[in-house]
C-alpha cells in the first residue's frame, strides 16, 4: 500500500464518521447507501476530480452527479471536508433553513452540480452536461454515481444509449453495486443478471472494481483516465450496503433509517 | 428585428413559426441546442438540424431522457429547446421537468406541438387537453400559448431570454394569421384586441380567431363583447383581466383544453380572489374528445364561434 492510499483510507474513515454523525443528529437519512459509496466518493473528491472549493463554479471543474440523491450524506461530508462549506453545517442536515436538504439542491449548496433525488435521472443529466462540455471543447469530465437498484429505472438505459451514440468519452458512470435496494436484494426485486454485459452491450467501456478497495478504485479510475477511444465508461463497483458497521452491513433495514443513541455509539466505536 | 422575410399563408400552424424561429435563433444564439424525440419532421426542427447539426440532438423515442439531457445542457449554460408533442411533453416527461428543470429553475424551453384538438384525427392519445393545467401547477414554470404565427415567432424569441423554464404550446393545424410582423408581444402581457362593455371573452391560443368571429356576430345582435388574447397563462396578466372584469362583470374563457386546470380555472381564481364577476368556461367539458378533423371537433365539442355566441347570449340575456 502506498502512502497516498493510506491517507485516502483515513479520509474515507473520517467521511464515514461524518455520515453517521449527521444522520444520527438529524434522526433521518440514508446510511446504507452512503456507506457503500463512501470509498468511491473519497477517491473521486480527494484524488481524481479536478475541483476547487475556493471556486466551486470554475469552468474546467469535473462535474459530479449523485444520481442516487438519497445518499447525499456521503456527498455533503465530502464537500464539507474539502472546504466547500463549514463542517459544522453538517449538523443541520434536513433541518428547516438548512442548505443541506434531504436530497441535494444545486441552488443551495456550493459544490453541488445538480439537484437530484428522483431516481433514474442523473445519467441523462450527465449526458447533457457531457454534450455541453464537448461542444465547448472543455476537457472537464462528468462522473455520475448510480445505485444498482436505481438501474431499474428505464431512463438510465435511455441515457446509456444516448451517451454511446454521441461518443461521450468524457462521461463516467459509477454503479454502486451493493446488491440491495429498498425492498430487499436487487436480484429479487428486479434482477439485472449482469451489469457488465448490459453496459457493454450499450457500447460502454466497462471496468469492475472492488468498491471498498481504495487501490482498486484508483486503478479503475486511472485505466479510464489513460484510455483513448470514444466510448463512455462505466465502473461497476462491487460494494456492501452499510459497509464498515457490522450491524448495518448487508441489512436492507438500514437503507433509510437513523441510528438511535446506542446504535450511534456502537457505530462510532467501529469507525475508530 | 423582423426575421420573417416571406409572409406565411393566411392560415399557418404555429409549429411552422417554431421551425422558422429556431433556424433564425440558431444563427443568432450559438449556445442554443435542440433536443428532438424522433418527431422532428412533424415538429419542424428540420431546418435547424440541417443548419446546426452539432447542436441538434435526437434522443429517439425517449422523452424522459430528453428532459434530463436538457437539464444537463442548461446547467452548462446552454439554452436547450426540447421539441415534442404536448401529450408527451406534459405527461411522459413531467416529473423529469418538474424535478430536474423547474426545481433548480434551469432555463429549458419545452416547445410542444399538437396542442389540444389540433391533433384532430390522431385521436385522444395525441390530443393534449391537460398540459397547460399541469404545468401551471409547477413553481418557476412559465406557460405560453401563442395565438398565431407572428405571436408565436415573437414569444419564442422572448422565451429564449427568460431566466427559467418555459412551456410553449403550439398547434399542428393551420390557424388564421391575425397579427403582423410589427406587432409587439411580451411574456406575461395579454392583448386587448377589441373593446366592449357587455362581456369579456378571454382566449388563449388557437381560440382567438373564433372569439373575434363571435364578437363580430354578437355586435350584430347588439352585444358588445370585449376580446382579450391572453397568450401567457402563467404568469397571468391579472391587471388586464381585472380591469375588464370590473367593467363587464362577465367573462367567458375559451381554450382548446379541458376546462379544469387551464385558462378557465386561472381566471376563476382571479375572480374569486377579488369577489367580483362571473366566469363561464368554454373548453372540453372534462371529457376526452375523439378522432376527427380539427374544425369538426371544435364544432362538436362547442369550442367554435357559434358556441361562444350561444354562451354570450345566454349570460347577457340578450
Amino acid at each position: 500500500m502506498n502512502k497516498g492510499t493510506a491517507i485516502l483510507e483515513q479520509t474515507a474513515k473520517e467521511l464515514r464518521r461524518q455520515i453517521i454523525t449527521m444522520i444520527y443528529q438529524a434522526q433521518s437519512g440514508h446510511p446504507g447507501g452512503s456507506l457503500s459509496s463512501s470509498d468511491l466518493v473519497t477517491c473521486l473528491y480527494f484524488n481524481e476530480m479536478n475541483i476547487d472549493p475556493r471556486d466551486p463554479q470554475k469552468k474546467e471543474r469535473d462535474r459530479f452527479i449523485l444520481s442516487k440523491g438519497h445518499c447525499c450524506p456521503v456527498l455533503y461530508a465530502a464537500l464539507a471536508m474539502k472546504g466547500f462549506f463549514p463542517l459544522k453545517t453538517l449538523s443541520t442536515l434536513r433541518n428547516l433553513e438548512s442548505i443541506l436538504q434531504g436530497h441535494p439542491d444545486m441552488r443551495k449548496v456550493p459544490g453541488i452540480d445538480m439537484t437530484t433525488g428522483s431516481l433514474g435521472q442523473g445519467l441523462s443529466i450527465g449526458t447533457g452536461m457531457a454534450l455541453g462540455l464537448k461542444y465547448d471543447k472543455n476537457p472537464a469530465r462528468v462522473f455520475v454515481l448510480i445505485g444498482d437498484g436505481e438501474t431499474d429505472e428505464g431512463q438510465i438505459w435511455e441515457a446509456a444509449a444516448t451517451a454511446s451514440k454521441y461518443k461521450l468519452n468524457n462521461l463516467i458512470a459509477m454503479i454502486d453495486a451493493n446488491g440491495l435496494q429498498n425492498d430487499g436484494p436487487c436480484e429479487q426485486v428486479m434482477p439485472k443478471h449482469s451489469h457488465e454485459e448490459k453496459w457493454k452491450a450499450f457500447g460502454w467501456r466497462v471496468i469492475t472494481v472492488d468498491g471498498h478497495s481504495i487501490s482498486d478504485i484508483l486503478r479503475g479510475l486511472q485505466v479510464i483516465r489513460n484510455s483513448s477511444g470514444s466510448k463512455p465508461a462505466c465502473i461497476v463497483a462491487r460494494t456492501v450496503k452499510g459497509k464498515y458497521i457490522s450491524f448495518m452491513e448487508n441489512n436492507p433495514q438500514w437503507h433509510g433509517k437513523a441510528p438511535n443513541e446506542e446504535e450511534y455509539q456502537a457505530a462510532m466505536e467501529e469507525l475508530k | 428585428m423582423n426575421t420573417i422575410t416571406v409572409a406565411p399563408p393566411k392560415k399557418t400552424a404555429t409549429r411552422e413559426a417554431f421551425g422558422d424561429t429556431l433556424s433564425f435563433l440558431g444563427k443568432e444564439t450559438d449556445n442554443l441546442f435542440v433536443i428532438d424525440c424522433d418527431i422532428g419532421k412533424s415538429t419542424k426542427t428540420g431546418k435547424f438540424s440541417t443548419s446546426f447539426p452539432e447542436r441538434y440532438i435526437n434522443v429517439g423515442i425517449a422523452e424522459q431522457n430528453a428532459a434530463g439531457i436538457a437539464a444537463g445542457l442548461a446547467a452548462q449554460g446552454k439554452i436547450p429547446v426540447i421539441s415534442t408533442y404536448a401529450v408527451f411533453g406534459s405527461m411522459r416527461m413531467l416529473e423529469q421537468i418538474r424535478t430536474s428543470v423547474c426545481y433548480p429553475n434551469l432555463h429549458v424551453i419545452l416547445a410542444c406541438s399538437n396542442a389540444g384538438l389540433t391533433s384532430g384525427s390522431d385521436g385522444v392519445t395525441h390530443q393534449a387537453i391537460e398540459d397547460m393545467g399541469i404545468y401551471r401547477t409547477i413553481p418557476n414554470m412559465t406557460v405560453i400559448m401563442p395565438s398565431d404565427y407572428y405571436s408565436a415567432v415573437a414569444l419564442i424569441k422572448k422565451a429564449i431570454h427568460l431566466p427559467g423554464p418555459v412551456y410553449i404550446r403550439l398547434t399542428r393545424d393551420p390557424i388564421p394569421v391575425i397579427y403582423n410582423g410589427q406587432d409587439h408581444f411580451d411574456i406575461g402581457l395579454g392583448k386587448q384586441i377589441k373593446e366592449g362593455s357587455d362581456l369579456t371573452i378571454v382566449t388563449i391560443g388557437d381560440m382567438l380567431s373564433h372569439a373575434l368571429q363571435a364578437a363580430k356576430i354578437l355586435s350584430e345582435c347588439n352585444i358588445d363583447a370585449e376580446v382579450i388574447d391572453i397568450q401567457t397563462l402563467k404568469p397571468l396578466d391579472s391587471a388586464l383581466i381585472l380591469s375588464s372584469l370590473k367593467k363587464t362583470k362577465k367573462i367567458i374563457t375559451v381554450e382548446d383544453h379541458n376546462i379544469i386546470g387551464g385558462l378557465g380555472s386561472a381566471v376563476c381564481e382571479l375572480s374569486a380572489n377579488l369577489g367580483l364577476g362571473q366566469v363561464f368556461r368554454l373548453g372540453l367539458q372534462d371529457t376526452f374528445a375523439e378522432s376527427g378533423p380539427y374544425d369538426k371537433l371544435l364544432q362538436k365539442y362547442e369550442l367554435d364561434s357559434s358556441a361562444i355566441v350561444k354562451k354570450a347570449k345566454e349570460i347577457t340575456g340578450k
